[in-house]
């Protein structure tokens, strides 16, 4: 029989589209999240983690109302992985947790990197977005009253001006036809664009915080709070 | 009666059907087929009279709630179901398990390189698939093996019921249209 009612969930959170909308879509199917899980990579290229803002996450997670661990990683390739392998365990022992909820959609390299650390603690592992259609998600995000923005794009032919740009209509039809055109990832799967939820249903209110700098060049630009 | 193809959700868990029958429901209604989806324990005999064709998910790693004996009973029906079955990996496992099949411990993350010695729905040679289980299962030889090792992708010798082990909704999803056309 199908259930819902046993697991405590911990989410790890970029506080971009993709894990504020897991949580979103784990919370109205009736499950419970128990904490929030940052990995702060110091490497801009890292393999797993990738957020250019990821400082905002805690003021995110004291939007949501969770408890949150930020765990900082050098970021080096398997390294960064042991790092996320001790964070949940610390999840597991301070929390309770038996479960990771991640937002991954596409990415086979971290799909089975946290499909392992989960099996190997004997902890379930839910992908809800796993092999969403990306427009579809980008349309359900407006449908559902999420408020992201651009803050980090790192591939052709994104440029500087895209940063700052709000996810609405507007936005998907143009990611729409750049996908026919330049055949990029509507979602921005695969780190080509960062986003950051400034507000949604899970918030108390909107997320309020400053541009420090817009940095980067040619079509890798990203802002600095 | 409209004819449609029936997918069964096997996840104990309902967030999982985001992961394991959703992107299988994706690939479907991409294709323009008729469809509807049930979970195993709320099947009945209007639901499979009704379906033309039958696709068993997979699911998590952590849930082998359908290998118990009390929930493989709502799998009796597959042994004289007399239209197209695929098991997708826990798919795979409860047709094995109903036919007699034995169940080994074998856990399989990631990508790995299969050689399919006979075409498989479009897949023949070596191929990348997607392996997401903790177990694999030995058939007997009323079975036919499509891989050159164990059994990853196998058909009944006198039944159109087909079984992967793999998850074809991640790589190789022209396999569920190849399925869905027969």
């Amino acid at each position: 029989m199908e259930s819902n009612k046993k697991l405590k969930l911990g989410v790890l959170f970029s506080g971009g589209k993709d894990s504020c909308y897991a949580i979103w879509i784990a919370k109205k199917r009736g499950y419970e999240i128990s904490c929030l899980i940052t990995i702060f990579s110091e490497n801009k290229e890292s393999y797993m983690f990738h957020t250019p803002v990821i400082e905002l996450t805690k003021k995110q997670a004291e939007l949501i109302g969770l408890p949150i661990i930020i765990k900082k990683t050098k970021g080096e390739k398997e390294k960064e992985l042991k790092d996320l392998e001790e964070t949940i365990r610390e999840a597991i022992k301070k929390f309770k947790i038996n479960g990771i909820v991640t937002g991954a959609l596409a990415s086979s390299y971290q799909a089975e990197r946290i499909q392992k650390i989960c099996d190997k603690f004997g902890i379930e592992c839910f992908n809800p977005l796993w092999q969403k259609n990306q427009v579809e998600l980008l349309n359900e995000l407006v449908k559902e009253k999420f408020e992201v923005i651009i803050v980090g794009v790192a591939a052709y032919p994104f440029d500087k001006e895209m940063i700052g740009e709000k996810i609405d209509t507007n936005f998907i039809e143009k990611m729409k036809k750049m996908q026919e055109k330049y055949k990029i990832n509507p979602a921005g799967e695969g780190g080509e664009i960062e986003t950051l939820v400034l507000n949604c249903p899970l918030f108390k209110k909107k997320l309020n915080f400053k541009i420090k700098n817009i940095i980067g060049e040619g079509n890798n630009w990203r802002v600095e709070v | 009666m409209k004819k449609e193809l029936l997918v069964i959700n096997v996840c104990q868990e309902k967030l999982h059907y985001f992961e394991f029958v959703k992107p299988i429901e994706d690939i479907l209604q991409k294709q323009g087929l008729f469809f509807f989806t049930k979970h195993y324990s709320k099947l009945n005999s209007v639901d499979l009279k009704k379906a033309e064709k039958v696709i068993i998910c997979g699911t998590s790693l952590k849930d082998n709630n359908f290998l118990e004996k009390n929930n493989l009973k709502n799998f009796e029906w597959i042994r004289k179901f007399d239209k197209p079955i695929l098991g997708i990996c826990a798919g795979m496992q409860i047709i094995g398990k109903i036919f007699g099949g034995k169940i080994i411990n074998k856990k399989e993350i990631g990508f790995f390189k299969e050689n399919f010695v006979k075409d498989f729905f479009g897949l023949k040679g070596e191929q990348e698939v997607w392996h997401l289980h903790n177990n694999l299962i030995i058939f007997d030889k009323s079975w036919e093996n499509y891989v050159s090792s164990s059994f990853q992708a196998c058909k009944h010798k006198e039944k159109e019921i087909y079984c992967c082990l793999f998850h074809p909704e991640v790589r190789n999803k022209h396999l569920i249209t190849n399925f869905s056309s027969i």
